[in-house]
């Protein structure tokens, strides 16, 4: 059961949205399954092709989710998963 | 006329409303969020926002209660398959040799304009994106198709959802994908012709202008007369910028655009060009272009020096009007700052509507004129860069 944190940013665009658990093998399925609770919520973090957006980062633990394209990265029991806005520079 | 204002800039959407007193501004919409354009629909009185997230992506947004509340949609998205073939911005090093066709899957990376659909067409809205893509929606912006006919155009290389290119691609990208990361075409203007809305032009930068006349069904280049300075042969079908193009509502034959080399100006619907533009009265280079509703040989222009040094003309602004189709043209200073002006105006932040002209600026000032653009009033300084202007 991964544990999802967000930033508060996307608050603006999801009030309800709020940490929460979810029971998913990949980062894909955790996004899949925000979709379904928040529909389009994916496209603010996902192009349409399923990639992550260029100035998204999605964390697993401490470390940047490594399959950007498809999102295959695993998550474990009781994984922290953070969807944040990427600090680009600027 | 209308008394209301709409402005997409940097950080949000502005709305003025024009009052006894003049025109006073409404706090702000999607503050910080860029907006790319944003318009009324005059069928049902919609207002339309393209949002462009920084982070988030490209979204629409829209108000059914006059900017009371506004309501973001589902995101406008390329279908699977949709792709385009790479264009690649000289870079030294890396250039030489001819380079294999490589071909790239579409994404949405910006919606650059919209427009919408004949009074008979309830519902129907287009928009013009990043990366060369025209979207229509047949059900008031809930759900959108791209184009196809347009999308496979032989210009672009033909049916590329079929495989490999059957054509040479055309389509040049354009600097404002740059900031995407992506040297992509993007349309920015999409003209429905108010007489039938089955006939219709887009502006394509690095193009040029585009027509059907079956309602999207067949495009066809509508370059004809159109100079390119910048090639070899500057009567070239391709490889034009029209900066913005515009359709005279109540005399349709007359189209305009503000090109990257000139002002142009057509009186058969845009199947053939004449160059306008007077660089001795410093009228050439700009963005963009506004024509009247009912005199087609009436349009206004804010012009810039040129595209080596996109500033105002002589450290001052003015406007550009001509009446007899661009034989001639005067300029118009009073109420314009003269000295010290850095402003240049965006593609869409140039819009007319009766006796009223307005435009707003890179540098945050928004200007009117209720004379025709003979003088001029300040209605907003400080504020942000000024993406689209639009009487509401």
């Amino acid at each position: 059961m991964a544990h999802v944190t967000f930033t508060p940013h996307l608050q603006r665009f999801f009030p309800t949205l709020a940490a929460c658990d979810i029971d998913a093998p990949t980062v894909r399925a955790v996004v899949d399954e925000l979709e379904r609770r928040h529909p389009g919520f994916a496209s603010y973090i996902v192009d349409e092709a399923g990639r992550l957006r260029r100035h998204v980062n999605i964390f697993v633990g401490d470390e940047p989710i490594f399959d950007r394209d498809t999102l295959g990265d695993a998550v474990g029991p009781s994984t922290p998963v953070f969807i944040v806005q990427a600090l680009s520079g600027g | 006329m209308a008394d209301k204002i709409i402005l997409g800039t940097k950080k949000g959407t502005l709305i003025f409303d024009r009052d006894a007193k003049g025109w006073t501004p409404r706090p702000i919409a999607h503050g910080g969020m860029s907006i790319s354009f944003a318009a009324r629909d005059p069928r049902d009185g919609t207002l339309w926002v393209a949002m462009d997230l920084a982070h988030w992506g490209p979204k629409l947004s829209r108000s059914k209660d006059d900017g009371a509340t506004w309501e973001n949609l589902t995101q406008i998205a390329y279908p699977k398959g949709a792709r385009f073939i790479e264009q690649h911005l000289p870079t030294p090093g890396q250039d030489g040799g001819a380079r294999p066709t490589t071909y790239k899957e579409a994404t949405l990376l910006k919606v650059w304009i919209l427009a919408f659909g004949g009074a008979s067409q309830p519902g129907v809205i287009h928009a013009g994106t990043l990366p060369g893509g025209l979207f229509t929606s047949r059900d008031g912006g809930d759900s959108w198709e791209l184009n196809l006919p347009l999308w496979n155009h032989a210009s672009r290389g033909g049916d590329l959802f079929a495989g490999e290119a059957t054509s040479r691609n055309d389509w040049g990208g354009t600097p404002a994908a740059m900031a995407y990361g992506e040297f992509v075409p993007g349309i920015h203007s999409v003209v429905v012709d108010p007489q039938n809305a089955d006939h219709m032009l887009v502006g394509v930068s690095s193009a040029g202008v585009l027509g059907t006349t079956d309602g999207g069904k067949t495009w066809h280049g509508r370059n004809q007369g159109m100079l390119n300075d910048y090639l070899p042969n500057p009567a070239a079908e391709w490889g034009h910028d029209p900066h913005f193009v515009a359709q005279c509502a109540g005399q349709p034959d007359f189209v305009w655009q503000q090109n990257h080399c000139g002002v142009f100006t057509s009186a058969d619907r845009a199947k053939t060009w004449t160059r306008v533009s007077k660089q001795d009265v410093a009228v050439h280079f700009g963005f963009p272009i506004a024509v009247d509703a009912n005199d087609g040989r009436i349009a206004w222009v804010v012009p810039a020096i040129g595209d080596d040094r996109r500033m105002a003309v002589g450290g001052g602004l003015f406007v550009a009007r001509t009446s007899d189709g661009g034989a001639s043209w005067q300029s118009f200073r009073k109420g314009l700052p003269q000295e010290n002006a850095y402003d240049v105006v965006y593609r869409h932040a140039l819009d007319a509507d009766g006796d009223r002209v307005c435009f707003g600026s890179t540098t945050g000032n928004v200007y009117v004129s209720e004379d025709r653009g003979e003088s001029w009033q300040c209605i907003g300084n400080n504020l942000p860069p000024i993406h689209s202007v639009r009487f509401a």
